[in-house]
């Protein structure tokens, strides 16, 4: 969806306004709304994906003129009501009229409540399961250029963009159908890394790749063919690039800071060993 | 924008009340506990915050075994130090800054945030003003958080998956010799979001003083 949520790259915000000795919560409502929230997501009525999209949908101008608990406390009404644990008019006088589902009142997890229970529905988000990945560390890959009305996870501003997959991440439930009811579709995610001039423009001189973590079915093969995508990247790049040495190539081709490729394969591996125990 | 501050004085404003009246009525649906909603909030006010992020930091500038085993498995070193993965902490990667590299951290989309180490985000790093600018301007971002990163390549992560990103930051220089403990005291959460450096430990000591 290309929500006002989507905000990487806009303009006009101004400077990012901290505030000294900040506490955790500013009102007490916003801890009741912050724990009922992660207690029903525990219980499972609604899962993560799901709840951003329930803020997404928020009106532009509402979205950006409420604070960051009244977008939750909107999204949690609307998906109790959505999923039909509690209607508008029991929201509206505070009192049960009928019970809620079974299924919302059932034990909290496996750990009994609160934090532990929300773990479970934390951890079913990445799948623990050996899934062929399409992709491999170093490939030259492109952002989709999709436009979908419902929830999903890719930025506007990587929309066509040219990036090197750095780290394969395992595999995950995919939030566009996943925030729909519309099954897990399980599938590797990506840190792609793309670079500043890719993103910004020619006239962008920082060196300041970003890297954005891509489902799988977000990216294709860079099939313009892969030296040309790298080619015109320099080309652009022109100077700045071998003062700089940031072109997506040379990127791929140094070792990253984090670790190597070769370990972020085993990770996978290793995870999904770990979690077929579970 | 500020978010969050319209609030303070107006113990009934309208979410306030709505909030009220969806507490009532979930606990007689049999949904929330009160006392269970109470624990919840103690554990993010008090046990789960930046300093947990603080003791992995020093942990991995002491112990190179242990720093190894931070990039490989974050989520696992993490653990180790009691700090349990919870909600947003499942799935890790740990970046570390360099003489050439500083990692930034960002949600673009929302709020993403490594909550097993950091404890929930501050109001501006959930802001539009952020979100928006981390992405294509982190320098000039990183000037107005007064952070000097010289020359240094930035690697701005965009958490839009559910991967949770957690900067080591540079060990600052004079600090050999210290202990763990007082290490730990040396990073600051913005250091760990990217948006700040440990501190020498002569700026700790200047700001303890100005504290008393």
């Amino acid at each position: 969806m290309n929500g006002v949520h989507d905000l990487g790259g806009m303009h006009g915000f101004g400077p990012v306004v901290r505030e000294q000795n900040e506490p955790v919560f500013h009102a007490d409502w916003e801890k009741r709304t912050f724990a009922m929230t992660l207690t029903a997501m525990g219980r499972g009525v609604c899962n993560v994906d799901e709840f951003r999209r329930a803020i997404e949908r928020m009106p532009p101008a509402s979205y950006l003129a409420a604070s960051y608990y009244e977008k939750w406390l909107h999204a949690v009404e609307a998906l109790l009501v959505e999923k039909g644990v509690v209607t508008r008019e029991e929201l509206a006088s505070g009192h049960a009229a009928a019970p809620a589902p079974p299924k919302a009142t059932g034990p909290l997890g496996s750990g009994g409540g609160g934090v532990e229970s929300f773990d479970d529905s934390a951890v079913k988000l990445r799948f623990n399961k050996s899934f062929k990945p399409g992709f491999k560390v170093g490939d030259r890959v492109v952002a989709r250029n999709l436009n979908p009305e419902h929830h999903t996870r890719l930025p506007r501003y990587a929309h066509g963009k040219r990036g090197v997959i750095r780290h394969d991440q395992g595999v995950f439930v995919f939030p566009d159908t996943h925030a729909h009811g519309q099954g897990n579709k399980p599938q590797h995610v990506y840190t792609v890394v793309f670079e500043a001039k890719e993103l910004w423009g020619p006239d962008h001189n920082e060196r300041a790749p970003v890297y954005l973590d891509c489902w799988e079915d977000y990216l294709e093969r860079d099939r313009i063919a892969a030296r040309p995508a790298v080619k015109s990247s320099a080309k652009t790049a022109g100077q700045a690039v071998s003062k700089t040495k940031a072109s997506p190539a040379k990127l791929a081709a140094k070792g990253p800071a984090v670790k190597p490729a070769a370990k972020s394969a085993s990770r996978s591996r290793a995870a999904a060993k770990k979690g077929r125990k579970r | 924008m500020s978010e969050g501050h319209d609030h303070h004085n107006a113990p009934l404003s309208e979410p306030a009340q709505r909030v009220k009246a969806l507490e009532q009525l979930l606990v007689e649906k049999g949904l929330v506990n009160p006392q269970a909603l109470d624990e919840l909030i103690d554990t993010y006010e008090r046990r789960v915050g930046p300093r947990n992020g603080a003791r992995v930091v020093a942990r991995a500038w002491t112990d190179p075994e242990y720093r190894k085993r931070l990039l490989d498995n974050a989520a696992g070193a993490i653990e180790e130090l009691g700090f349990p993965p919870g909600p947003q902490g499942e799935h890790m990667m740990v970046v570390e800054n360099t003489p050439r590299v500083h990692n930034l951290v960002v949600c673009t989309l929302c709020s993403c945030y490594p909550w097993s180490v950091l404890g929930l985000p501050p109001v501006w790093y959930k802001s539009p003003a952020y979100r928006a600018r981390a992405v294509n301007d982190p320098r000039g971002l990183l000037e107005e958080f007064e952070v000097g990163v010289r020359d240094k390549d930035i690697r701005v992560w965009d958490s839009s998956s559910e991967m949770r990103y957690f900067v080591i930051p540079e060990r600052p220089a004079g600090t050999e010799g210290l202990s763990e403990d007082e290490l730990a005291d040396l990073v600051t959460r913005d250091s760990m979001i990217g948006t700040g450096l440990a501190q020498s430990p002569a700026r700790r000591a200047g700001e303890n003083r100005a504290a008393r």
